[in-house]
């Protein structure tokens, strides 16, 4: 059913009772032509364009958990583009203009809001990189903009600007078009709109084993929920990437990190925008619940166990304090922890490995929602013809073999 | 926060003290220049990143200052051992056992 005026009120008059489940929970068959393992937004993505775009209709997405319930609802739904090079600014630009008509694409409001995302400078270094930012985006026509302490302020009227600070704020580079969405809702709307162009998505559904034949192709996955028979597979595992990867005897340039997430008690809107700052380690946007969503850093050791070091969050609200004074008394509601994938040039690996039939989508490190649906629309065309569209035909995995690195230090908001 | 055993310091501290250094036992090429691009690559970006024992590398910074390797879990992020840089990887296998028991 889809959503529109006429059917809000029918259901509305109706006790609201006449809903459909959004997605079809099926038992996987014993074969498809593709089958997705991974079932968070970058996956959802993946399956829904291959249906839509590439004709693939008896595909499957498997998920070990439920939709969305790995990093896609744990990260802190910040969108942008502000990237340096060039092969990451199409990515990401391709991302954020996908995002632009998302809602009336997948006919599900994934509240996408272009509020505008501000990167603080604290010192003359960040002052150089953000400007050199600046400049870089603006030769490609993307939009980014450099503003003195004073803008920032009128841009962000709780931020503190006073010079005497620890870590004053001596300039920002804000992108306008930048901003947020609801993570939960882009899973969803994915889901529901593959599943109605009839890919079948299986939840509780881990992978335990990758079957290869004497060629080494891909022949089969193993599952908790049986054997399924394919010869296309597009591993989207996030965190788990190398654990999959190296069931099909695939080494990959990846670690695994914690990285961890807060919330405060929900008040009345105070701020209007996504403000960052990688120097201090501390990035805050308002939910439209009105609660302060808060990204910290990454802890210092590789680990899968979804939750992170106490001394890592704090030392992020420490600095959450110091520029906005006005949330100190704030209580926090949760913080929690994701797993992800780093690269060494913190840039995704998008394209073929050295097995047939195998695909891989990963290592987007600290900050691969932004880029959900452009992730899912390139991966979508690799999967189906074989080869990588050519956004993400320099994401490949041999680059760190011939040294073609796509060098994104600065890309998150904490330091790595 | 982890607490961490120096070998070298024989004590227990906590993980400020401590840098983590990734995966342990990553030689480099006695030859350089006669390593092929795919074994550079290997030594240089590939990393193991298992979900279960790690053996990895970590400096006690504010301590001792030296290099010693580990074997911690990484689900659980227990430490089963700790010990001095240049002995041997210890037999992983075993040590699992000896932690159920």
């Amino acid at each position: 059913m889809r959503f529109n005026a006429l059917n809000l009120l029918r259901q509305a008059f109706g006790g609201n009772i006449g809903w459909p489940e959004q997605w079809r929970s099926p038992d996987p068959r014993s074969a498809y032509d593709a089958v997705i393992v991974g079932g968070g937004g970058h996956g959802l993505a993946t399956a829904y364009y291959m249906a839509k775009e590439h004709g693939l209709r008896n595909i499957a997405v498997v998920e070990k958990g439920w939709l969305g319930g790995g990093n896609t609802g744990r990260n802190t739904t910040i969108i942008r583009s502000n990237y340096l090079w060039e092969e990451s600014q199409a990515l990401y630009e391709h991302a954020v203009q996908l995002w632009e008509t998302l809602s009336q694409e997948l006919n599900y409001n994934v509240m996408y809001s272009p509020r505008g995302v501000m990167m603080l400078a604290h010192n003359v270094h960040d002052v150089q990189v953000f400007k050199r930012h600046v400049h870089a985006n603006r030769l490609q026509g993307i939009d980014n903009e450099w503003l003195t302490p004073q803008q920032a302020q009128e841009f962000c009227p709780i931020l503190n600007v006073d010079p005497g600070i620890r870590y004053p704020i001596v300039g920002a580079a804000l992108q306008r078009r930048g901003g947020v969405a609801r993570h939960d809702a882009v899973a969803w709307g994915y889901a529901r709109a593959a599943s109605a162009l009839g890919v079948d998505i299986i939840q509780n559904c881990e992978v335990t084993a990758i079957r290869r034949g004497a060629d080494g192709a891909v022949e089969a996955l193993e599952t908790t929920r049986g054997t399924i028979r394919t010869k296309r597979v597009g591993v989207v595992a996030a965190g788990h990437t190398s654990v999959v990867m190296a069931m099909a005897g695939v080494r990959m340039p990846l670690e695994s990190y914690p990285l961890q997430a807060l919330v405060s008690e929900p008040v009345k809107p105070i701020m209007p925008c996504v403000v960052m700052s990688n120097t201090i380690h501390a990035y805050m946007s308002q939910s439209d619940k009105g609660e302060l969503v808060i990204g910290a850093g990454t802890d210092a050791y590789t680990s899968y166990s979804q939750t992170g070091g106490l001394h890592i969050s704090s030392h992020t609200l420490d600095a959450i304090c110091e520029l906005f004074p006005t949330v100190r008394r704030l209580r926090m509601l949760r913080n929690w922890g994701g797993i992800v994938d780093v690269t060494p040039d913190r840039s995704p690996i998008i394209g073929k490995t050295p097995v047939p039939g195998l695909f891989v989508n990963c290592g987007w490190g600290t900050g691969g929602f932004k880029a959900t649906p452009g992730s899912g629309h390139v991966f979508a065309h690799t999967v189906a013809r074989g080869e990588p569209h050519p956004i993400n035909a320099p994401f490949t995995l041999d680059r760190f073999r011939t040294g073609r690195l796509i060098d994104e230090a600065a890309a998150a908001a904490v330091a790595h | 926060m982890l607490l961490i055993r120096c070998p070298y310091c024989q004590t227990d501290r906590p993980e400020l003290e401590f840098r983590y250094g990734g995966e342990a036992h990553v030689s480099r090429a006695q030859d350089p220049s006669s390593v092929p691009d795919a074994a550079w690559a290997e030594f240089l970006y590939m990393r193991t990143n298992p979900k279960g024992f790690h053996v990895e590398r970590w400096r006690h910074t504010h301590g001792c200052g030296r290099f010693f390797n580990a074997v911690r879990h990484t689900v659980t992020d227990r430490f089963l051992a700790t010990y001095r840089a240049g002995e041997p990887k210890p037999d992983l296998e075993a040590l699992a056992r000896e932690a159920a028991r």
